[in-house]
């Protein structure tokens, strides 16, 4: 199998495959020229010449599931799109990567936002939409700007507008900025915010797919599981399945971050474990050890150094409890007060929570009371339970993930680290100096290595 | 414009008063222009209230009555739209928003004591501007660039891999009108044409969209080990420098 004979893979060139990244490094990776150079618009030209039902065929024989978190399989969401019935359709990109930890979406569009483009001309014949969304989160101009540029070169180059590249095809695209909403994530809330409205989430069913934006058949995809699409056009669904396993087949992006030697973009098959990761990377930095990480974002529980030989894959991390959520590897060393990162964390949820359903609302904002209290030494012993209690009743009663990705760190955080809590109530504060957790505490901790 | 009587009498405010004749004019027609993109005009509430705030700093009264009129929405329904949102200002504020990530891993590696500095440096707090007008300091949530972290955002162009140092030669720079480069983004322009952007008319500056190349450092590491292009002292091997997790992380303590 794939993934056992990855597992035992130690050099970089076997372990990792850049395919969006590919050409990152060109001078300007962000321009129609060097994306052409690379193959760039060949995938789109196939698919204008395949009829639409053969396209989502394609993408869904590929085994491409969302990258955004949920891993839902990319071809099935368009399958969805009734067909025939009169309305309008569209596509609307999910760009507002706001997932504390997640960083993979803004460096792929400001590397090369073409790939994005060429995805959503594909989705758009697939799905027979003419008009497209992408809908970025505000706070990232540079990213903006390339995507200004990148859209206006395409409608020159003639692979957006009318009668695209011949074929009759015509697609609008329209790049829209967000003004600072994290639950602006959730695809239901994205498209009320697209309208105009507040971001808060919809009841659903019905589902975008029957009714989205402007109550019409509506696909809401991740940037990278678009940007993806048009790779497995050029080269194949049996080049794409070769990668990863056959629940998760593929390549994706690893984003790498926190107390490692080396942070960044790794972009590799699904199924390789941090291990592997931090072995062909340099590791933890100098001195330190691995304490605990997410698997992707700080909605997916945490897990610890035991589970470095999971298989980052979505079935692989499920079963060690968690889930692949974005690849967001946010790793954290031995000097890190896992309390005090729960704390902020749930600060986060309670700040971004929309107000919509109560459990969410009120149950964030007590977590957060408590925990402030546990940071601080000033907790009880019955705070403990009293803080799981709570996280249970926002727990799946909530009106959508948020409430769900609240509750992770603060459940995980107490399976691995419960005496950690307790340290705090005993003596009475934190046993951790955040001095030594920074970037600038250079000083490695001999006792770490005796 | 508006001037505040001294004592609240529960009295509902009068409407604020509208543009001047000229300004009106001219953003009447960048909204038109703004409103044409969607199939539904209520879908240009986000970039008109980024236009509004591109006109005066902030979004004001002046300004949700402007939205209000051109999408034949109410002011009530346009400020419930415009508070949800933490990037509509409500209030005049400084012409550089500094702000530093302070969610969990940016914390953790030294967000939180820049933050600490620049609030001691500047003699602010959170939300507030400083006396010239020039710097309004906020610390804000995940900017989606971890692998840069600490990460300090200004005019919401990347100031990545910052230190309370490297942060407080930032605002000094700032306020003294120096010339200061992101390390990801285009040479800093003004909020209100930062905002101006946001509603959706490209950065028009030769060299804006070229600047600082195509990807940083931390995003090609991965890129370039696969590539055999090992950057020497960059990536170490797990024996010689750092610690693997498979070398020294089984004794658990």
């Amino acid at each position: 199998m794939t993934v056992a004979a990855a597992v035992n893979e130690t050099s970089p060139e076997k372990v990792l495959s850049p395919v969006l990244s590919a050409f990152w490094d060109e001078p300007e990776s962000w321009t129609l020229e060097t994306y052409q150079r690379h193959d760039g618009y060949q995938g789109l030209r196939k698919a204008l010449a395949m009829a639409p039902d053969d396209v989502i065929a394609l993408v869904k024989d590929s085994g491409l599931r969302g990258r955004g978190g949920a891993g839902f399989p990319t071809g099935m969401k368009w399958q969805f799109i009734p067909q025939g019935d009169g309305k309008p359709h569209y596509l609307v990109v999910n760009a507002d990567e706001s997932e504390p930890g997640t960083c993979k979406d803004i460096p792929l569009l400001f590397a090369n936002p073409h790939a994005l483009i060429e995805g959503i001309v594909i989705a758009c014949h697939a799905i027979r939409s003419n008009h497209a969304f992408i809908y970025l989160r505000g706070e990232v101009v540079p990213v903006l700007r390339r995507l200004h540029h990148a859209v206006a070169e395409a409608y020159g180059a003639g692979y957006l507008g009318r009668d695209i590249q011949g074929s009759g095809f015509d697609l609008e695209l329209t790049v829209h900025a967000g003004a600072g909403a994290y639950i602006c994530g959730e695809e239901t809330a994205l498209l009320d915010s697209l309208e105009g409205r507040r971001g808060q989430p919809r009841l659903r069913p019905p589902f975008p797919a029957v009714a989205g934006l402007y109550a019409c058949p509506t696909v809401v995809n991740n940037v990278e599981s678009i940007a993806s699409v048009p790779a497995i056009l050029t080269r194949g669904k049996e080049w794409f399945r070769s990668m990863g396993s056959e629940k998760s087949p593929g390549f994706t992006l690893y984003s790498l971050s926190g107390h490692v030697a080396n942070p960044g973009q790794y972009e590799g098959p699904l199924g390789i474990t941090l291990r592997q990761l931090l072995d062909i990377s340099g590791g933890m930095r100098p001195g330190h050890r691995l304490k605990f990480w997410t698997p992707g974002g700080s909605s997916t529980p945490l897990l610890t150094d035991e589970h470095l030989d999971v298989p980052l894959d979505y079935e692989g991390v499920g079963a060690a409890g968690s889930m692949l959520g974005t690849k967001a590897l946010q790793c954290f060393d031995e000097t890190t007060c896992v309390v005090r990162a729960v704390t902020r964390w749930t600060e986060f949820y309670a700040h971004e929570s929309c107000g919509k359903c109560t459990p969410c609302r009120e149950g964030t904002y007590w977590m957060v009371q408590l925990l402030r209290d546990l940071e601080a030494g000033k907790g009880r012993p019955e705070d403990l339970d009293k803080l799981l209690d709570i996280a249970d009743n926002v727990n799946g009663k909530s009106f959508c993930a948020l409430g769900d990705g609240a509750a992770s760190p603060i459940f995980s955080s107490l399976k691995y680290f419960r005496d950690e809590y307790e340290r705090h109530i005993t003596e009475q504060g934190c046993p951790f100096d955040p001095a030594l957790s920074t970037v600038w505490a250079h000083q490695p901790h001999l006792e770490v290595n005796a | 414009m508006t001037t505040e009587p001294p004592v609240s009498l529960g009295i509902p405010e009068m409407p604020p008063p509208d543009y001047p004749a000229e300004v009106r004019a001219r953003l009447e027609a960048d909204a038109r222009e703004v409103i044409a993109r969607y199939p539904d005009t209520r879908s240009a509430l986000l970039p008109l209230l980024h236009l509004v705030q591109a006109e005066e700093g902030y979004v004001s009264r002046t300004g949700v009555r402007f939205c209000a009129e051109l999408l034949e929405l109410t002011t009530a329904e346009v400020t419930a739209v415009s508070t949800f949102y933490s990037m509509y200002r409500r209030k005049s504020s400084g012409e550089y928003q500094v702000g530093v990530c302070t969610n969990t891993l940016c914390a953790v590696m030294g967000g939180d004591a820049i933050f600490e500095e620049l609030q001691r440096h500047l003699g602010i707090g959170n939300d507030e501007t400083t006396g010239d007008g020039k710097v309004t300091l906020q610390h804000i949530e995940c900017n989606a660039a971890c692998d840069y972290a600490p990460v300090v955002m200004v005019n919401w162009e990347f100031f990545d891999n910052q230190t309370p140092d490297s942060a407080r030669r930032l605002v000094d720079d700032l306020r003294a009108g120096r010339p200061v480069r992101p390390t990801r983004g285009a040479p800093l322009c003004t909020f209100r044409e930062t905002a101006r952007m946001l509603a959706g008319f490209p950065d028009t500056r030769p060299g804006a969209v070229e600047a600082t190349g195509g990807a940083g450092p931390a995003t090609l590491v991965g890129l370039r080990l696969a590539k055999g292009e090992t950057a020497p002292g960059r990536i170490v091997s797990p024996r010689e420098g750092g610690i693997s997790p498979c070398e020294g992380g089984e004794g658990e303590e």
